[in-house]
């Protein structure tokens, strides 16, 4: 049997805890923006899958939703997109 | 009620791992070492012993799989010597910075190359400065108490680091002699369950040892110091009740012999201390007032308790059994350092270096050497501290 | 593209929320994409046993970590030996709810963690060995691993590296070990299937996943995928699964077993920059390495 107690001395410990942004808003490392065009988008699920940050979100309603706090803007979603429903565009060309 | 056997120091920290009941053992074969894992393995296979044994393909691996399965909640233990403790060194380190108590055992067996066999304490020394507690047996039932106690003391939540227990090999390691076994029962009362700072097996998303930053580094490894403080006082604690509960007590971090009225002192670690004490008894023969101070715990350096002995005597001579080349014996070191930090006036001092690669020491040689020490201070000949290496051939 | 998956679940739903937004991944890097995979089959029960690599700074910095799965870093050579302590020591503690998966690039599995992941897999330890295969040392700077492929430029090979690229999977298969799969980052599906079979057999299990690597083969970070899945098409990467004694081909591989369907390996070539100079002598060496590989997959699957 174990038990788990603390250290008497409150000792700091190399532990971690999941977290969402480690790394920070890692949305100001873009250069290129993907935008979707949900009339076009057929909710396949592709860009959800693939996307290396896990911050798009496909749903019937809504279709592919981004998080552009933390989208580095790679532009693999508009790569896998087979409907073509993803274009990126220039971050500061708006 | 307990029961004697003759033991080698091998068979005695079997015996002792045996009483603990971990749950994993990890281990790489090495001569001198390898009689304790043999032994570990077939109390396994006769159903002597619950615990899993991982037969690992090097010594890293040993430690690396004493680590993992620690850190999943596993009291641990593995034992290497001489190369393959160098092999894990990197593990030496990554287990005690994670906190996490672990159990090994070092049959001291000197650095290659050449191949050499013997003991000398290069090896042990080597790890001193990875933020394990190190202890150093002198004989096959203090080896067998030592690894015990080991495992009170690792598990301690004011110390969480891991506990290494080093004997030498052959002199001590294959050489039998009578060891008392306290009683099962009693002993696992003592020992009470495993604690750890943390488990790590699934019951909650945790990470152990991700990307830190210097600061909470530094806080980290600052707490491993603290620690180390702690694990004084925890280490006499843990001797006191042991000697309460199995007759058996030493002294804590060091043991002392005739050293009350000593005006010199001897400083030794390890098997051959018992050749020095030897020698001691006859020089207080011979009216010369001299005492051994053995180092039991090389970490934490013990340096208070050696303070207390030496503060008033003439003289002091430190025994290492290895040498870090291009400087001293590292006890001596260690010693004369921490001594610096008490008085601006100590005492004369003297390291001898002996004994390594297996060379053997007797109790005439510690004599010679400690008496010649003794006279030439009496009669003012040493007017400087001094170092030398001395090589004994017959 | 072609040969999109469009099997909607229950990959997506599955993997939500489990690898968290904002980990120090480069732009288009395909760990997380796998590491998406691996969170969606063992979920919070899986304890991550990770050796120096590329993961060790994408899960970034304490306190956090970018993922919702116990993770235990461990140093270079070690994921094998401390999966198995962690193993062990689930078992001694009569835990069975937890996954034990080392996860390892190719640097700590085909060079320095060989000895361990050899020894691991002898003694048939109870752990599943994901080896993610970016064909380099990336996090130190791409220098060459015995994974790297011949004739791929990395910054300690600056004229293309000379030898073969070592079959991991292969030297795992003739361990005798219970399960053996290839995967690829470029088909999340087969790679899901083949953790879902690996989680419901007992023993050591090795799984190969091949992940383009965007700033160390030199392509543009939203290809990742499609040298993923170029790397299969053209018959490079070959997916399949080795159990029980025998080697089944995968879905994703089955049309490129006839040479006719493969697409050319000029395609993957050319769209990495890590293959710039590569002759033509040299074109022709990796197609016989190509054919080779295949007539092993014939032989090996009959």
């Amino acid at each position: 049997m174990v038990k788990v107690v603390k250290p008497l001395g409150d000792d700091k410990l190399p532990l971690t805890k999941p977290m969402v942004g480690v790394a920070g808003k890692t949305g100001l490392w873009r250069n290129m923006k993907p935008v979707v065009n949900v009339d076009k988008c057929t909710r396949c699920y592709q860009c959800e899958i693939y996307c290396p940050v896990n911050t798009i979100i496909v749903e019937p309603e809504t279709g592919a939703v981004i998080n552009y706090d933390y989208c580095k803007g790679c532009g693999l979603c508009a790569d896998v997109c087979p409907s073509g429903a993803i274009v990126m565009v220039p971050e500061l060309g708006e | 009620m307990g029961l004697k056997l003759a033991l080698t120091g091998n068979h005695a920290i079997a015996y002792a791992v045996k009483l603990a009941d971990p749950d994993v053992i990890a281990a790489y074969p090495i001569t001198p070492q390898t009689p304790i894992v043999e032994k570990l393995a077939e109390m396994i296979e006769q159903g002597e012993l619950r615990a899993k044994m991982i037969r690992v393909e090097s010594e890293h691996s040993a430690l690396a799989a004493c680590f993992g399965a620690a850190v999943a909640g596993a009291r641990t233990f593995t034992a290497t010597s001489s190369q393959g403790l160098l092999y894990m060194h990197e593990f030496v380190h990554w287990v005690s910075r994670a906190r996490i108590p672990v159990v090994m055992a070092i049959v001291s067996r000197t650095i290659n190359t050449p191949w050499n066999i013997w003991p000398d304490h290069s090896d042990f020394v080597d790890q001193r400065d990875a933020g394990w507690v190190m202890s150093y047996a002198m004989d096959s039932q203090e080896a067998f108490d030592l690894t015990l106690q080991a495992f009170k003391i690792s598990e301690d939540p004011r110390v969480y680091l891991p506990v290494m227990i080093g004997i030498e090999g052959f002199i001590i390691g294959h050489t039998a002699m009578p060891v008392e076994i306290p009683d099962e029962k009693q002993v696992k009362e003592w020992l009470g369950e495993r604690r750890q700072p943390y488990v790590i097996d699934g019951s909650e998303p945790l990470g152990l040892g991700g990307l830190t930053f210097p600061e909470d580094t530094e806080d980290m490894f600052y707490h491993i110091q603290e620690a180390m403080g702690n694990v004084k006082k925890v280490i006499k604690e843990v001797d006191e009740e042991y000697g309460k509960l199995f007759g058996r007590r030493y002294g804590g971090l060091i043991s002392c012999y005739n050293c009350t009225d000593a005006k010199y002192i001897a400083v030794s670690m390890g098997a051959w201390s018992g050749d020095l004490i030897e020698a001691v008894n006859k020089l207080r023969d011979e009216g010369y007032p001299v005492g051994v101070l053995r180092v039991r715990y090389y970490r934490p350096f013990p340096i208070e308790d050696v303070w207390e002995i030496v503060q008033n005597v003439k003289g002091i001579v430190v025994f290492d059994r290895s040498i870090s080349f291009g400087a001293w014996g590292q006890i001596y070191t260690d010693l004369a350092a921490g001594l610096s930090l008490y008085t601006d006036k100590l005492p004369r001092m003297a390291n001898i270096v002996a004994g390594i690669a297996g060379v053997n020491v007797t109790s005439e040689d510690f004599y010679g050497m400690l008496k010649s020490f003794i006279d030439k201070s009496e009669s003012g000949l040493l007017d400087r501290n001094y170092f030398t290496w001395i090589k004994i051939r017959r | 593209m072609s040969g999109v998956e469009t099997r909607k679940l229950p990959l997506p739903h599955d993997a939500r929320g489990r690898v968290l937004p904002g980990d120090a991944a480069c732009p288009g890097c395909p760990i997380p994409i796998a590491l998406k995979v691996v969170s969606a089959v063992f979920g919070e029960k899986a304890i991550l046993v990770i050796p120096a690599c590329c993961t060790s700074v994408i899960l970034g910095t304490y306190p956090g970590q970018a993922i919702k799965a116990s993770v235990v870093h461990v140093p270079f050579a070690s994921a094998a030996a401390v999966a198995s302590g962690v193993s062990q020591a689930l078992r001694s503690r009569g835990i069975k709810d937890a996954y034990v998966i080392a996860w390892a690039g190719d640097g700590g599995t085909a060079d320095i963690g060989m000895a361990a992941l050899s020894g691991a897999a002898e003694r048939n330890e109870d752990i599943i060995y994901i080896m993610y295969d970016n064909e380099a040392y990336m996090n130190t700077g791409i220098q060459r691993s015995s994974s790297t492929p011949k004739g791929a430029w990395t910054t300690t090979t600056p004229t293309g590296k000379i030898e073969n690229k070592k079959d991991v999977a292969r030297i795992l298969i003739a361990h005798g070990v219970p399960y053996v799969a290839t995967s690829s980052i470029g088909y999340p599906h087969d790679l899901y299937s083949k953790l879902q079979r690996a989680k419901n057999i007992e023993g050591f299990r090795f799984i190969h996943v091949h992940a383009p690597c965007p700033p160390g083969w030199r392509f543009e970070p939203q290809y990742t995928v499609r040298v993923a899945k170029l790397a299969v098409e053209t018959g490079l990467w070959i997916l399949y699964e080795y159990h029980n004694g025998k080697l089944t081909l995968s879905g994703p591989s089955r049309p490129y077993i006839d040479p006719a369907k493969r697409k050319p390996v000029e395609e993957y070539i050319k769209l990495q920059g890590r293959f710039r100079a590569v002759t033509e002598d040299l074109i022709n060496e990796i197609k016989k390495y190509v054919d080779e590989n295949w007539h092993w997959i014939k032989k090996m699957s009959q």
